[in-house]
């Protein structure tokens, strides 16, 4: 066995498993969407959710939260990084504290939230408290679809910006000091340096981050079950519901071409918008 | 203009500046406090949920200091199919933390040291698997699992997890080991090492941290995924598909509890790594 081998042999396993739980569902998947209950090629599938009175709604509701999301934490993040590269003490306490929502599943999150603004919950008790409200008020109901969409955008910019976070911190860490030292010196003030050295020179990291979490935003799910139940449908949720209450697997695999659409073609409405030519990276 | 007005106007504009320089400074502080406290609050407040009484619990209006009453975790525990449902989380994590650590490592190495045709080839599969919603493919493997034998197994969902995982494990350990030097291993082989020994007596022991980091990581990617675990078991739930599966019918005892329950390991860990959360997501603009 010479060293030419290695690679190939190290690199073997993770390829067969990615090809068997990656590549082969991923076709699988397409299959299991454009194939009729008697097992021929056909539409029936996206006939049965196109259909279906919740398959619009989900729809919008899912774009609808990622454009109110999305743009929302990618602000925070980029506030929040330069906040961060301009702490001197504290830093390493204050970004770690700042990430510990990575570590927070959405299920959870939402659990966190639906503490706070539940019927009995801690907003209520200090509405009560201060006298605006004389009692237990429900505001996550179907009379109130502004307010379960305004919990679950909260929710998620609660728990999801550290992602972005991180990516924008580290991206920033890549840009040379010597750039902002020029700027200075040719009178940039701050805000012009943000503008024009810092987020050009992020763009990479802005698309990464901005790929991520527009996939995420659209995987939104359990947060959606929690605060919003069945009143606010939204794709993910709906495919769980065909694949696990209708035992409809071919509409689930409807779903999830659907869902994997909207993720190709956001993914590339990024790849295109924030290109950077290789020679100009730092 | 004579000196000394000079010197009063300086001190003046100096004073001005100052001044400002204090409003920046406090408003600096007052911004940070202010995202902290908007992280740290409502986990504290699910905490004083999750430690109160059953009758504080469901009770109106809410304190906003624990009581430290063990009654809802108690009640939580022996709650029909908690322990259950725990212990699966953690088979579940386990693993999915040795199959992609047991597959990831390897690749990981072979990026690192080795120039391959293919290698790129490699890398845009890996990072592939990142601009995909990857717990959708739990859909189609619900039906192929059906077929193989693999439906309702904790091993069956950890393989989907470990495919979550494993494009971060290569990374994470391609970094890691791009960062030991490699003449450290050209002097093992030169005092007589193969290249298996040399990895297992010269590079394990530096790279141990860092993938203990990667590890850690994957296990807290499966105990936090919910859409797959939720589609692919039924009568093995992990914690987050039992919670997700019992929502509408589990007490506010149950959520309380169990949202506890998933969110300290995970903040525990990532307090572990947190000097590796960015080696990750810094090759990943590359």
């Amino acid at each position: 066995m010479n060293s030419k081998t290695y690679p190939y042999l190290l690199i073997a396993p993770s390829i067969l498993f990615l090809l068997a739980f990656f590549i082969y569902p991923f076709i699988e998947v397409f299959l299991q969407a454009f194939t009729t209950s008697d097992g021929e090629l056909g539409l029936a599938n996206f006939d049965t959710i196109f259909n279906d009175f919740n398959f619009l709604p989900s729809l919008s509701n899912t774009l609808i939260l990622a454009l109110v999301v999305v743009p929302t934490q990618l602000c925070m993040a980029v506030g929040m990084s330069l906040m961060i590269s301009k702490m001197k003490k504290g830093r390493d306490t204050v970004l770690y504290i700042w990430t510990i929502p990575l570590g927070i599943s959405d299920l959870a999150a939402g659990i966190v939230w639906l503490a706070l603004l539940d019927q009995n919950g801690f907003l209520n008790s200090f509405l009560f408290s201060v006298g605006i409200i004389d009692g237990p008020e429900s505001w996550l109901n179907y009379n109130n679809p502004v307010a379960i969409f305004a919990a679950i955008v909260f929710a998620e910019i609660w728990r999801a910006t550290a992602i972005l976070l991180v990516i924008i911190v580290s991206g920033i860490g890549l840009i040379p000091k010597e750039y902002y030292e020029a700027a200075e010196i040719f009178g940039a003030n701050a805000w012009v340096r943000l503008w024009k050295v810092t987020l050009p020179l992020l763009r990479p990291s802005l698309q990464t981050a901005l790929i991520l979490r527009t996939l995420l935003a659209f995987e939104v799910f359990a947060v959606v079950m929690l605060l919003g139940g069945t009143n606010m449908p939204v794709l993910m949720g709906e495919a769980f519901n065909w694949a696990f209450e209708y035992r409809d697997a071919g509409a689930a695999a409807a779903y999830a071409v659907v869902i994997l659409g909207l993720s190709i073609v956001f993914t590339l409405f990024y790849l295109k918008v924030l290109h950077v030519p290789k020679e100009a990276q730092v | 203009m004579s000196q000394f007005e000079q010197d009063a106007l300086l001190e003046k504009e100096m004073l001005a500046a100052n001044k400002r320089k204090k409003a920046w400074r406090w408003l600096f502080i007052s911004g940070t406090a202010f995202m902290v406290s908007w992280i740290v609050f409502p986990i504290y407040l699910l905490v004083v949920s999750a430690l109160s009484s059953a009758e504080v619990v469901n009770g109106w209006p809410k304190a906003f200091v624990p009581e430290f009453d063990m009654e809802t975790m108690a009640f939580f525990m022996n709650y029909y199919g908690v322990l259950d449902a725990l212990k699966n989380s953690l088979i579940a994590a386990v693993f999915t933390m040795v199959i992609s650590i047991g597959l990831g490592t390897p690749a990981g190495y072979a990026l690192a040291r080795f120039e391959f045709r293919g290698k790129n080839t490699f890398r845009l599969l890996i990072l592939l698997t990142r601009a995909f919603p990857m717990p959708l493919l739990a859909l189609p493997l619900a039906v192929i699992f059906i077929n193989i034998g693999l439906d309702d197994t904790l091993f069956g969902l950890s393989l989907v997890h470990a495919a979550l995982a494993l494009p971060f494990a290569v990374l994470i350990t391609s970094s890691l080991f791009m960062g030991i030097p490699v003449e450290l291993e050209e002097a093992a082989w030169v005092l007589g090492c193969n290249r298996w020994q040399a990895f297992v007596k010269v590079v394990m022991p530096l790279a141990l941290p860092g993938l203990t980091a990667s590890a850690v990581f994957a296990f807290v990617i499966s105990w936090n995924e919910v859409f797959a675990a939720a589609v692919l078991t039924i009568n093995n739930q992990t914690l987050t598909a039992f919670l997700v599966q019992s929502l509408s019918s589990s007490p506010a005892e149950v959520k309380f509890a169990g949202g506890l329950i998933l969110i300290v390991p995970a903040i525990l860990f990532l307090f572990v790594v947190r000097k590796y959360l960015f080696s990750m997501w810094g090759i990943a603009n590359r």
